[in-house]
């Protein structure tokens, strides 16, 4: 009979307990469904040299990471440290992807032609390039947004990180921080390679 | 007596009257949607554009918006919505139906993207949670009232209604009341 009374309080700590894990979750992260699968295909201009296509067959047998980034994305400024140091470190190929550069800056293209529209692209692009720093072994041009929603990019920015194989293994959303890079991707990126 | 039972019988009269109207009103309301989709049936080709309007409409209350999580993408208005509201219509102009072009965003985005939790092993305690706490909430309330009930048949015994009359007696007379005399009995 005694310890009767007791069983509120130890329903209350379960609760607690359940609740307490809940609150360390985010639940803005929406987990990706790409994971494991092939990476989408798709054949993008190149920024350095737009009538070149590139498409993720170029990077078969290589572990690469795809960035999706744009000028006007203020958290790519916080992370692109980061991405300079991945490329001085020589860590993994980065790929970057811009997404929809124009667009995305809330500038009205209904009046524009796609030529005029890609020649924009292009110069905001390597200006943010120029002046930032360029991490990227090359980047291409997501003008519209498809290819982004078919890796199901939601929010820039989103790193993927690829496989010999071409398969997606790893997405980050977000900015990559000291720590992301320390804990989370340079692991991912050693059990991957020694995969073989 | 007499008032109460008229005034009784009048609101449950009114109830049911009113409950007729609305019904009635509601049964009209649907013939008359059923009779203008039939209508739109017979419309020209050319019209085919509004048509496929309602359906990216109908499609976009279907599917989450990623950015403004508690919207669908017929409400938000995030730059990423309207690129989905985009993509559902030229896949509808291409002749996708419903299931392909759901499909198709859940291949992208996951279960998330619709705004509807699918019926899945994962989320069935999503799903009935809520009934399943009822159901137990009112199984215990079910339980404690029997348990309550068992003690209303206690009958007192001679020497336990004794017992009760004494303590009866030492609450009135330590309440000082000069009128105690009237609870008096012999004690043994």
């Amino acid at each position: 009979m005694k310890a009767r009374f007791l069983i509120p309080l130890f329903l209350f700590l379960l609760l607690a307990l359940l609740l307490g894990f809940g609150l360390r979750l985010d639940p803005r992260t929406v987990p990706s469904p790409l994971i494991d699968k092939p990476v989408p295909n798709f054949a993008l201009a190149r920024l350095d040299n737009p009538d070149k296509m590139f498409t993720p067959q170029n990077m078969e047998s290589q572990v690469w990471l795809l960035n999706v980034w744009a000028s006007w994305c203020v958290a790519c400024r916080q992370e692109h440290a980061m991405l300079v140091d991945i490329a001085k470190r020589n860590l993994v190929p980065l790929v970057g992807l811009n997404y929809k550069e124009v667009r995305g800056a809330n500038i009205d293209v209904r009046n524009m032609s796609t030529a005029d529209e890609q020649a924009l692209v292009i110069e905001r692009a390597q200006h943010w390039l120029n002046t930032q720093g360029d991490p990227y072994a090359l980047t291409v041009l997501d003008i519209d947004g498809r290819v982004g929603i078919d890796f199901g990019v939601y929010g820039v920015p989103e790193t993927f990180l690829i496989d010999t194989k071409g398969r997606i293994r790893y997405k980050h959303l977000g900015p990559i921080t000291q720590d992301t890079l320390d804990n989370i991707l340079l692991p991912k990126l050693h059990e991957v390679r020694n995969e073989g | 007596m007499k008032v109460e039972l008229h005034l009784s019988k009048l609101l449950s009269r009114a109830i049911y009257v009113c409950t007729l109207v609305l019904l009635a009103l509601f049964a009209l309301t649907s013939l008359s949607m059923v009779y203008a989709q039939e209508q739109q049936a017979q419309i020209a080709p050319g019209q085919a554009d509004a048509q496929i309007e309602a359906k990216v409409m109908h499609l976009s209350h279907t599917l989450r918006c990623l950015v403004c999580q508690n919207q669908s993408i017929a409400e938000s208005n995030a730059p990423l919505a309207i690129d989905l509201r985009n993509q559902v219509r030229e896949q509808l102009q291409d002749g996708r139906n419903e299931q392909e072009i759901t499909d198709y965003m859940v291949a992208r985005y996951g279960d998330f993207v619709l705004y509807r939790p699918p019926m899945k092993a994962t989320t069935l305690l999503l799903w009935f949670g809520p009934a399943l706490l009822l159901l137990v909430g009112l199984g215990a309330l079910a339980l404690k009232l029997r348990q309550r009930g068992a003690h209303k048949n206690l009958q007192l015994n001679a020497h336990e209604r004794k017992q009760a009359r004494n303590l009866l007696q030492r609450h009135a007379l330590a309440s000082s009341n000069p009128d105690s005399d009237s609870y008096t009995e012999s004690q043994s």
